[in-house]
């Protein structure tokens, strides 16, 4: 085990490397001029010197790389062009709203996926299988930005059950507060969570119900099961209990997976319910294409996904034997 | 193995045996429903009622009428004609997009898979890079630098899609090279790029085909993305997100222009999926051994 946790571990490095100089990258691909395509057409020759000064654009690319790098490895992502502020600073006060409402949608899917994989897997060809597998074809097809504007047309407009943007207390908070007897704020940050997660979860809840159904079907064929179920255990514990437990090997590394497109759709998601995370200062740092900032956002999303594709990587192996072993 | 073993599957490969009824269903429909929209996105002059840039002002938010299929818009312009339209370029970046992601996966999982060593070593880690950004944070900062326009649109796709075909190619390359066809061509001194391209590619475009269908639905919903957030072609282009998302101005008196337009969306991915998963059932003998009944 520690054989393999060492070797995942070293693969991180020449990852995190890659994305780094694939960050870099995007400043060369710019057209024409940095500085003066940033600063637009009213641009003074002295702006565009002192912006390709604080670009670093004089140096040639691998100096440009290289103190890129020192840069990171200290923390400094730079400053934002148009904020005057660490590009740091700035994506660490959102980072919390974003990794809040991508996880809460990541349980979600992982809860509503993996029931209806099991209840479509038990007994294939039924009713119930046949309609989960077209509600799933039917989620995997649903852009979540339509999705997002049908639950609150439906569920904050008419009905006025759910408010429709924001955010309220984050969930630690709340939950804390809760703990020591105000429930208010929890239920409060939980109605506001509540549309923008579901929206962001039912892509992924999809995508999960089918390959639970089909790593449930392959596991049901195995003899452990028929053994089980000849020993008189009853249906449900077999499935629930033996099987399933087996089934969700393959999904796990899907789950780590699911999380890099949770964090894509959550720039959409975020800018449709105005949640005050990273995918609204995505939009707004492409709009004024501030450079910096937008390779700090492009890093930090890439980083946490890496991050997060180790992890499940890790409780991959402690779970299954097989992989360490390989 | 790639290096990031536990994860078998590669991202997006949705391992999957449909339900028996849904299974032929899934062709026919899918098939049917691409087919349609393919024919109104090229014969979209023929089938659009009205001209794009028609305003009717007094008739702004009419509902489906004979007049107007679909109703008007905010600036009263005919909403079919403008999905019609709509279609063509969707369709055209997501072809391109596709057409480029699997040429390019293609060489590099056939050349990874074929020479192995450090080639394959290089080529893979490559590969694992730019699946480790969350999709469409890199399309949208690719579009971000290079700007919007239809190229660089496609572009943007072609960045963050070709690392699938890359894996799918390479996986059954892997297989195919020991088969003992391959082995009497090589001995026969066929060089590298007649078994490449003669023997094992021919082999391997079934799993393109289902990751291309498969792929276009998925580039559609991201174009459509970009235009939704403003990144896409740019006004007065009557692209399907800009409707869905300029609707949504007028989202609590007048939902139909965008309700309408994610409709168009939607039913056009979904189509590509159906088609993708009755041509997996259809084409990918891997995935039709792989379950034992």
């Amino acid at each position: 085990m520690t054989d393999y946790i060492i070797r995942r571990l070293l693969l991180f490095i020449p990852m995190a490397i890659g994305i780094v100089v694939v960050t870099f990258c995007l400043l060369l691909l710019i057209p024409g001029d940095p500085a003066s395509v940033l600063l637009g057409q009213e641009a003074t020759p002295e702006g565009i010197a002192a912006l390709r000064r604080t670009l670093g654009l004089d140096d040639p690319w691998y100096v440009r790389l290289g103190g890129y790098f020192l840069n990171l490895l200290q923390g400094d992502m730079g400053r934002s062009i148009f904020q005057n502020a660490p590009v740091s600073e700035i994506i660490f006060d959102r980072l919390g709203a974003t990794i809040e409402l991508a996880t809460v949608a990541l349980v979600l899917a992982v809860a509503v996926g993996v029931t209806l994989g099991v209840l479509a897997a038990n007994r294939q060809g039924g009713i119930i299988d046949t309609f989960t597998m077209l509600l799933a074809q039917i989620g995997i097809s649903m852009p979540v930005y339509w999705l997002a504007l049908l639950l609150m047309l439906a569920f904050a407009v008419h009905l006025g059950w759910l408010p429709a943007i924001g955010r309220g207390e984050p969930l630690p908070t709340a939950l804390a507060m809760a703990l020591t007897g105000n429930p208010a704020p929890l239920v409060d940050s939980l109605s506001h969570i509540l549309l923008p997660a579901a929206s962001l979860a039912l892509n992924s809840a999809a995508i999960i119900s089918r390959l639970v159904r089909t790593s449930m079907l392959e596991v049901l064929r195995e003899d452990f099961v028929r053994t089980a179920a000849a020993k008189g255990i009853r249906r449900g514990p077999v499935i629930w209990r033996h099987a399933l437990r087996n089934a969700l090997l393959p999904v796990v590394s899907v789950i780590g997976l699911r999380f890099g497109a949770l964090l894509g759709g959550a720039i959409l998601t975020e800018t449709i319910f105005a949640w005050p995370g990273l995918g609204q200062l995505t939009i707004s740092a492409i709009s004024q294409r501030d450079i910096p900032l937008i390779q700090g956002i492009v890093l930090t999303f890439a980083l946490i996904y890496a991050t997060v594709t180790l992890l499940v990587d890790l409780l991959y192996a402690a779970v299954d034997p097989r992989i360490r072993l390989r | 193995m790639t290096a990031t073993s536990p994860q078998a599957a590669p991202r997006g490969a949705r391992r999957l045996r449909l339900p028996k009824p849904l299974r032929n269903a899934s062709l026919l429909i899918g098939a049917a429903i691409t087919l349609t929209i393919i024919g109104l996105a090229i014969f979209a002059p023929l089938v659009a009622t009205h001209d794009l840039a028609q305003m009717d002002m007094p008739n702004r938010f009419s509902g489906p009428s004979l007049e107007h299929l679909l109703g008007t818009d905010n600036f009263g312009r005919d909403i079919w004609s403008r999905l019609v339209y709509g279609a063509r370029i969707s369709l055209s970046i997501a072809l391109i997009a596709v057409v480029a992601s699997a040429i390019i996966g293609t060489l590099v999982g056939l050349i990874s898979g074929y020479f192995g060593g450090w080639i394959d070593l290089v080529l893979m880690r490559i590969t694992d890079v730019f699946l480790g950004f969350p999709p469409l944070v890199l399309v949208l900062a690719v579009v971000a630098v290079m700007g919007p326009g239809l190229m660089n649109v496609a572009l943007s796709l072609v960045v963050v899609s070709w690392t699938e075909y890359a894996r799918v190619v390479r996986s059954t390359t892997l297989t195919l090279r020991e088969q003992n066809y391959v082995q009497a061509a090589r001995a026969l001194g066929a060089s590298w790029p007649r078994i490449l391209f003669r023997e094992i590619l021919p082999n391997s475009l079934g799993p393109i085909i289902v990751l291309a269908s498969l792929g276009l639905g998925t580039a559609i919903i991201w174009e459509s993305a970009l235009s939704f957030l403003g990144f896409g072609l740019p006004p007065p282009a009557p692209t399907w997100g800009w409707s869905l998302s300029y609707g949504t101005r007028f989202i609590r008196d007048e939902p139909w222009m965008s309700i309408i337009s994610g409709a168009a969306i939607m039913v056009t991915v979904l189509g590509f999926n159906l088609l993708g998963d009755g041509l997996r059932d259809l084409l990918d003998p891997r995935q039709q051994t792989r379950g034992k009944g």
